[in-house]
């Protein structure tokens, strides 16, 4: 890393998700050097681990995979992974900034070619599929992991596993030696999308996703589709693998709520929505979709996405605030417990499995920034003059989905681009 | 329909929310309902009572104010808190389902034979003599609230356990004359006075 070089003309873009690789990208092409830093050992973020996107429903890798093509063309862009900020100081158009990279213990020798994965032993729980699934400790993050390396787990560091995932690679690429490294830079702007994380669902107490098998989240609902997925793209109860098609949709789980977070995640409507349609692609004319809402929000042009959700005929909407879910022992089936507040009726509705619509939260807590930024009551990033050369990228500013992302993405690039020019303008 | 009743509805109106900001306990909370049916659904006399909270929150704003003040509902919340802790905006149900029992008894319009109301009011007579609870006296006239014959049924079904109480020295057969009383009796009924003086000055009270 401590080749990297760096100026006061210099972008740092934090956050290596659509948002983040978006404005580096944006920045780059206008001829601006960027560097972009991933905590992950891989960029994408939380699109790469979803199906399919609303509203078009095309699949997430696609896109990506445009944007990786830019900027693997671009020579402006340096990216680097598994690395965090771990101190800025100074004001805009001049912060030095610490960055500190994590070892992979595999350098740019790797050709994925998978052989460590196949020699070791030991496991340990996905990151990348929410703990649903366990992965080697030699693995590739995802499929269509960008840069295509393997990693090493900090934890096999030192055990036999390791040797032998360094004595089946052919290309000299594992170094189990590598160590942590640190190196501060001189930048002039720096753009934050760190975006965001799913609301802790075992805080909804009267939920029991901690307690209950086939109780489950909206991102762990995403992961069951994909063919490489946890269930292998199947739509399956956790406690017995039986298909579930007779879903439960807890809509503002952990959102509009005072005791989690106060703030409407904006995206859960549209969410679930989409995964209805999920189990229609499954399930064809045999499921069953019960959304238990408060207000459907799907913003502006996405609805005719709801109306058409709407007309579909397996797919019910009840107007409640479920109260609190208990488990069948014999079936395993959730029971929602509630009042349907369109005549007072109340329920205690079974379901095959329960999706909770979990709300979205900013991935980094606001005291947890390397300097000190304004961000508004629900924690996310405000546009403030106060912020100087700080600018939000996608959601680390807002509850958004991707388009609107990739809009506040571009908009964070060109504040950026004007800190550069001012500061280029004045060295002459 | 008693004076205070008459007199408050001629100053509302129709608007009968504002009448409950005004002069219900913690009356003010009521419009931040959003409808959400979390109170209803977590509340566990739901099936058994006419309006579960959230519907008597949008009856209020509906308007529907004899609906709402003669009702039983609002008598029958045993204060368990489930609504309070679910609430996603943190309306304080419990207070205000009390607040709404206690401004129904002050106009006079609250359910008569409803047994919560009638226990209150055995209560409050009870402990505002000497200051003291009597817990003989008190579970006795709870026994003989719905006549004689009910009352020695009542009584002795519970013999036993008065007699237990006794045993164990938390009930004392001596209170049936007299009984235990604060120390300043006359200071506590002073106090008492003033606080329904201010009271009244602020919502009629029926009867007065
Ligand atoms: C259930 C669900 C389904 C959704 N489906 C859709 C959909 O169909 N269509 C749609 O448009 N939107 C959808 N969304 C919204 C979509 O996920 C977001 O719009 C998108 O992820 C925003 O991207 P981002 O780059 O701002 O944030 P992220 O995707 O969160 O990316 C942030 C990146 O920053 C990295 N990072 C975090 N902290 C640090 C740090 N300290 N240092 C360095 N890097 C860090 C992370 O590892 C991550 O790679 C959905 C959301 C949910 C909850
Ligand atoms: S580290 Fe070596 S063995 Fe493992 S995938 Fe890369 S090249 Fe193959
Ligand atoms: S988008 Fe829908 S589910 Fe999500 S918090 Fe808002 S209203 Fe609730
Ligand atoms: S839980 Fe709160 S917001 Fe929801 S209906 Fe009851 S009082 Fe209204
Ligand atoms: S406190 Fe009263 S209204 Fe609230 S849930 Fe309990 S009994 Fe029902």
């Amino acid at each position: 890393m401590s080749d990297v070089i760096a100026t006061n003309q210099t972008i740092l873009v934090v956050g290596g998700g659509i948002s983040g690789v978006t404005a580096a990208i944006e920045a780059a092409e206008c001829g601006k050097q960027v560097i972009l830093v991933e905590k992950n050992p891989s960029l994408g973020g939380r699109v790469s681990q979803l199906y399919k996107y609303f509203p078009k429903l095309c699949f997430p890798s696609c896109g990506m995979e445009i944007n990786l093509r830019r900027a693997k063309a671009n020579r402006n862009l340096t990216v680097l992974t598994m690395t965090e900020v771990s101190a800025v100081n100074g004001e805009s158009g001049n912060y030095s900034v610490t960055l500190k990279t994590s070892p992979r213990y595999v350098n740019e020798n790797c050709t994925a070619c998978g052989e460590c994965e196949k020699a070791v032993e030991a496991e340990f729980a996905s990151e990348y599929d929410y703990g649903m699934k366990k992965r080697k400790g030699a693995y590739l993050p995802f499929n269509m992991a960008y840069p295509q390396r393997y990693v090493i787990d900090p934890n096999m560091i030192g055990t036999d596993d390791a040797q032998k995932a360094k004595d089946a690679c052919k290309y000299d690429a594992i170094d189990l030696d590598m160590q942590e490294s640190e190196t501060t830079l001189t930048v002039g702007a720096v753009i934050w999308a760190t975006g965001w994380q799913p609301y802790d669902a075992d805080k909804i107490q009267p939920y029991g996703h901690d307690r209950y098998d086939n109780v489950v989240t909206s991102v762990e609902f995403e992961r069951m589709l994909d063919p490489f997925g946890p269930t292998g793209g199947k739509i399956v109860r956790p406690s017995d693998g039986k298909e579930a098609k007779d879903v439960a949709f807890i809509q503002c789980a952990g959102s509009r709520d005072r005791n989690h977070l106060k703030h409407c995640s904006r995206i859960c409507c549209m969410a679930t929505l989409k995964q209805t349609t999920y189990l229609r692609e499954k399930y064809e004319d045999d499921f069953k979709a019960s959304v238990y809402y408060i207000d459907i929000r799907a913003i502006d042009r996405i609805d005719d996405f709801y109306q058409n959700v709407q007309a579909d005929e397996n797919v019910t909407f009840i107007k409640s605030k479920v109260a609190s879910i208990t488990e069948d022992k014999d079936t395993g089936n959730p029971i929602l417990h509630g009042v349907n507040t369109e005549g007072y009726h109340r329920y205690s509705n079974p379901h095959d499995l329960v999706v909770l619509a979990v709300g979205m939260e900013p991935s980094v807590a606001k005291s947890d920034f390397p300097i000190d930024v304004v961000v508004n009551d629900n924690g996310f990033i405000e546009a403030d003059e106060k912020n100087g050369g700080i600018f939000a990228a996608g959601c680390s500013s807002d509850a958004l989905d991707v388009n609107r992302a990739v809009q506040s993405a571009t908009a964070s690039a060109l504040r950026a681009i004007q800190v550069i020019n001012r500061v280029a303008g004045t060295e002459g | 329909m008693t004076d205070a009743n008459q007199q408050m509805v001629e100053q509302y109106r129709n608007n009968f929310l504002r009448e409950v900001e005004d002069n219900v306990e913690e009356g003010g909370w009521v419009k931040m309902c959003m409808q959400c049916g979390v109170c209803s659904g977590s509340c566990p006399l739901g099936p058994h009572w006419d309006h579960p909270p959230q519907e008597l929150f949008m009856m209020i704003r509906a308007g529907k104010r004899d609906e709402v003040l003669q009702s039983s509902s609002m008598w029958m919340c045993t204060s368990c808190y489930n609504c309070i802790v679910r609430c996603p905006r943190e309306l304080p149900i419990t207070h205000i389902m009390h607040g709404l029992a206690h401004y129904a008894k002050r106009l006079g319009i609250a359910p008569k034979n409803q047994p919560t109301h009638k226990f209150a009011q055995l209560f409050w007579n009870n402990l505002t003599k000497t200051g003291r609870v009597n817990e003989l006296k008190l579970g006795l006239a709870l026994y003989f609230m719905n006549g004689i014959s009910e009352g020695i049924k009542t009584s002795l079904k519970m013999k036993d356990v008065g007699l237990g109480m006794m045993m164990t020295k938390r009930l004392s057969p001596m209170e049936l004359i007299g009984g235990h009383k604060c120390k300043d009796t006359s200071g506590l009924q002073a106090i008492l006075k003033k606080a329904e003086e201010l009271e009244a000055a602020r919502i009629p009270v029926a009867g007065k």
